[in-house]
């Protein structure tokens, strides 16, 4: 499962984040690590980016690069 | 690592997440004293000032924010080489200032932990303390200063609360009393890093920091490894890469390594302090966001500030401009009255004060929209309107970001170029720099009203839209149908690259600070004048020179004579007046005549304004001839000036140019005299109308509403003998002006914003070339469905 197929309101572990080039880099150095908690708080009024909340803070990403995040439910 | 000792301090960098209260915090620290330019060779801006310290000062950089060393473009290297010293024309930083949200500190400390490999002495201040006890955050500060190995000073830079700790420690630092702190991650990677170095850097005096060669080695951009090449050479990067790959091998990818060990240690250092509250506390911010970012309530809060921006910009910046215009006008005959007629009046007061003028009127806009924009992203609402617009932009391969920038171009292109240093990817931002000018500012507005209102007729379509309504909504569409395309194409060909992350932190909002508000305000403003006003009055000087010169004494000679004959035959009019009035005076000389109306009492009243009162009525049918005269002269006057004026710029190189280019144009429906005003309105659009005014023989002062000049446009006859103007012909015009770069601040401010001149020159090319293009087009489509 990816982060980008959650509905407002789900939240998730991540497993990994797969891919390569900055996007990659950019949503590891956000916090997007192994075992971080991430709820998905709402998605934007054309269903894209989405606003997740992990480690506290609030992060909008679009759906694409939310697709690059593996999940587990937890 | 380094591992030179602490060095006493010559410069502070001040560096940490966006959003974290950097600027609030250097603003606090520095007072007024600051200085804004662009760090040299990229367009990252860069803010130096002093820090008074109890008895000296310090100097200090504000950076800009960033999430991590790592630089997904070219710009973001900014931040580790100053930090490194290894920028060219930066001076090395003695100390880091590294300010981080006590809200969001488990983020915020990625960034720090790769601060501390860099091995300069550090002190922290954790900002932003109000919001973490709005959060129900308890914070054991002394711990995190202990683990971290450096000073911790809360602070709440909004209010300077603990301010002057802050500047106990930054003494300190500069004392060199503070050591730099021990990095303590990738221990067996930063030994071979560091030995890679030191073989690499050998004897060739070129610094080579270990944490750079650590961004190059893990960066997936590229951009530290293709810099570091560039200094060291090709075999250098081989060699780097083959180091790479070595250590991919045996640790897996790096940046996930990276990213994985920092938050760890992270975790493992914040364990124990902080103690986040038993049930999640909903902030203000929080509920603020659930109305902000709705579907339906947030898109439509986001309508209603757009339109109260628009209407703050045409309702108040209206008037000052207009203000300032008048003043200027006014300025203008003030000193021109003071100086000789010739060619010293006509530069002073067309050229240098027109030009003066021409930089101050674009500020009472720029100052508002800059004064709109900041107090919106102090707010933190900026970052929830590129959320919920981005969609659409994502589209044409731009983001939410570039909104803002954009729509503020309706206003004028010029604060809009400003705004889109808010737009972090440096391809973005400069396709939306790009096509910003291509939104309808209101410079254009002069133009499309004469037009419209003299060739459009005033008819219904449809029973509900009148034409002339439609054909300005029009103008005003075609710019945004002709950035869709341009920006997709600029970023699949010229700005091409991988799409830049879009990721976005929401940050919290905050009450809008009146002092980072005023200090923004002043400094865009300050950055206008200087720098782009100098480009400004230079080409209004040399537009004005090329309309002025060569000034032929023939003109002059020709127009002297004509004057000296209307005198004459004023004085013989008003002699045969007198002579009717009483014919006992007759024949009259002139030197009779004026010694007539001196010692006549009874005709002292004709150079009275109001008719006489009572008495002799052939003395009042006189009264009234003898005005009727003299208004007859001088009107006969004026025109002989607007001829004269007309004459000249039909002469000069301005006009003899475009006669020359009068092929060019033809294609496009005009003749050489509106291709000439149009090269004319190169310093500003609106220039056209005064300069039509000109060749029309009606004088400068010609606005859109003048009903001469619509007339004198009506009934303009071509070279042909056919009338010049047609629906055809003005539409041909309208599209013309609607994507032209017809607009000298417009390509200075790029200019200035791009530091290159590379930038301007292609918007110019390439808008002028489309206007060309669209203008042909749509003068022969309107011929051809015979609206000429
Ligand atoms: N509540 C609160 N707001 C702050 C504090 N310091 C700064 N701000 C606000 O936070 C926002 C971002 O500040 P700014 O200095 O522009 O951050 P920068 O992006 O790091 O330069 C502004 O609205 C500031 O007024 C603080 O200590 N507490
Ligand atoms: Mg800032």
């Amino acid at each position: 499962m990816t982060l980008n197929t959650l509905s407002p309101g789900q939240s998730c572990r991540v497993k990994s984040v797969r891919g390569s080039g900055p996007t990659y880099q950019r949503l590891l150095e956000m916090g997007l690590i192994p075992d971080t908690e991430v709820q998905v708080v709402r998605l934007a009024p054309m269903g894209d980016p989405m606003e997740v909340q992990l480690h506290g803070y609030y992060l909008s990403l679009r759906k694409n690069e939310a697709a690059m995040v593996e999940i587990e439910n937890g | 690592m380094d591992n030179r000792p602490a060095l006493a301090a010559r410069a502070v960098a001040v560096v940490g997440n966006p959003n974290t209260g950097k600027t609030t915090l250097f603003n606090a620290l520095t007072g007024l004293k600051q200085r804004t330019g662009n760090f040299p060779g990229c367009t990252v801006e860069k803010k130096t000032g002093r820090i008074q310290l109890e008895n000296n000062t310090v100097e200090a950089i504000d950076l800009p924010g960033t999430y991590s060393l790592a630089a997904v473009s070219l710009d973001e290297l900014v931040v580790p080489e100053v930090l490194l010293g290894v920028r060219e024309g930066v001076e090395p930083v003695g100390g880091i200032l590294v300010v981080a949200d006590a809200s969001t500190l488990h983020r915020n400390l990625y960034l720090v932990t790769q601060l501390m490999e860099l091995g300069r002495p550090m002190v922290m201040a954790l900002n932003m303390m109000d919001l973490a006890l709005e959060r129900g955050l308890e914070i054991d500060i002394e711990t995190l200063s202990r683990r971290l190995g450096f000073p911790v000073v809360p602070t709440h830079a909004g209010k300077a609360e603990g301010l002057a700790e802050l500047r106990l420690e930054l003494r300190r630092l500069m004392d060199g009393r503070i050591k730099p702190p021990k990095p303590e991650l990738f221990r067996d990677f930063y030994d071979r890093i560091t030995r890679f170095a030191d073989e690499e850097a050998g004897d060739r005096r070129l610094p080579l920091p270990p944490a750079l060669v650590f961004r190059a080695l893990f960066d997936e951009s590229g951009f530290a490894a293709q810099h570091l090449g560039e200094w060291f050479g090709e075999d250098f990067r081989t060699r780097l890469m083959q180091l790479r790959r070595e250590l991919e091998a045996e640790h897996g990818k790096l940046i996930e390594l990276e990213a994985r060990e920092r938050y760890t240690w992270v975790r493992e250092l914040l364990d124990k302090v902080i103690r986040k509250p038993e049930h999640k506390i909903v902030t203000r911010s929080e509920r603020i966001d659930k109305f902000l970012t709705h579907k339906v309530w947030g898109v439509l809060t986001l309508f209603v500030v757009m339109t109260v921006l628009f209407q703050t910009i045409y309702a108040w910046a209206g008037p000052l401009m207009d203000g300032i215009e008048g003043l200027i006008g006014a300025l203008g005959g003030a000193v021109g009255s003071l100086l000789p007629e010739g060619m010293l009046r006509s530069l002073v007061v067309d050229g240098i004060v027109a030009g003066v003028g021409a930089v101050l009127v674009f500020l009472p806009q720029i100052l508002l929209l800059f004064l709109f924009i900041a107090v919106l992203e102090d707010f933190g609402y900026m970052a929830r309107a590129a959320f919920l617009m981005d969609r659409i932009f994502s589209k044409v391969g731009l983001s939410g970001k570039s909104l803002i920038p954009l729509l503020s171009s309706f206003a004028c292109a010029i604060p809009g170029i400003m705004a889109t240093r808010t737009i972090p990817h440096p391809r973005d931002r400069f396709t939306t720099i790009l096509v910003a000018p291509l939104m309808s500012c209101s410079a254009r507005l002069p133009v499309y009203v004469i037009m419209i209102a003299a060739f459009i007729p005033q008819k219904q379509v449809l029973g509900i839209f009148g034409l002339q309504g439609l054909t300005l909504l029009g103008m005003y569409l075609v710019g945004v149908v002709v950035a869709v395309p341009t920006a997709w194409i600029l970023k699949k060909t010229l700005l091409k690259g991988e799409t830049p992350p879009f990721l976005m932190e929401l940050p919290s909002y905050k009450r809008p600070n009146p002092r980072t508000v005023g200090i923004r305000v002043y400094q865009s403003g300050m950055a206008f004048v200087t720098r782009a006003g100098t480009v400004i009055l230079a080409v209004t000087v040399v537009v004005w020179a090329m309309a002025y010169f060569p000034r032929s004494g023939e003109i002059e000679d020709n127009y002297a004579a004509l004057r000296i004959e209307a005198e004459a035959q004023h004085m013989m009019a008003r002699a045969g007046l007198l002579e009717s009035f009483d014919p006992q005076l007759a024949p009259l000389s002139l030197e009779r005549m004026e010694r007539v109306l001196k010692e006549n009492p009874q005709l002292a009243v004709l150079n009275d304004d109001k008719p006489p009162v009572s008495g002799d009525p052939a003395l009042q049918a006189l009264y009234a001839d003898w005005r009727q005269l003299d208004a007859g002269y001088q009107e006969k006057l004026a025109e002989l000036d607007s001829r004269e004026s007309g004459d000249y710029l039909r002469d000069s190189y301005l006009g003899r140019m475009g006669q020359v280019m009068e092929p060019l144009v033809v294609p496009l429906g005009w003749d050489w005299r509106i291709g000439m005003a149009t090269i004319a309105s190169f310093p500003a659009r609106e220039i056209i109308i005064a300069t039509l005014g000109v060749i029309f023989n009606l004088g400068a002062d010609m606005d859109e509403e003048s009903v001469e000049l619509k007339q004198a446009l009506k009934t303009a006859v071509g070279a042909d003998g056919n009338k010049l103007f047609s629906i055809p012909v003005a539409l041909s015009i309208m599209v013309f002006f609607a994507l032209c770069a017809q607009c000298a601040a417009t390509l200075a401010t790029i200019r200035k914003e791009t530091d290159s001149w590379r930038w301007p020159v292609l918007s110019f090319t390439y808008m002028t070339s489309l206007a060309y293009l669209a203008a042909f087009g749509v003068f022969h489509l309107t011929t051809a469905l015979g609206w000429g």
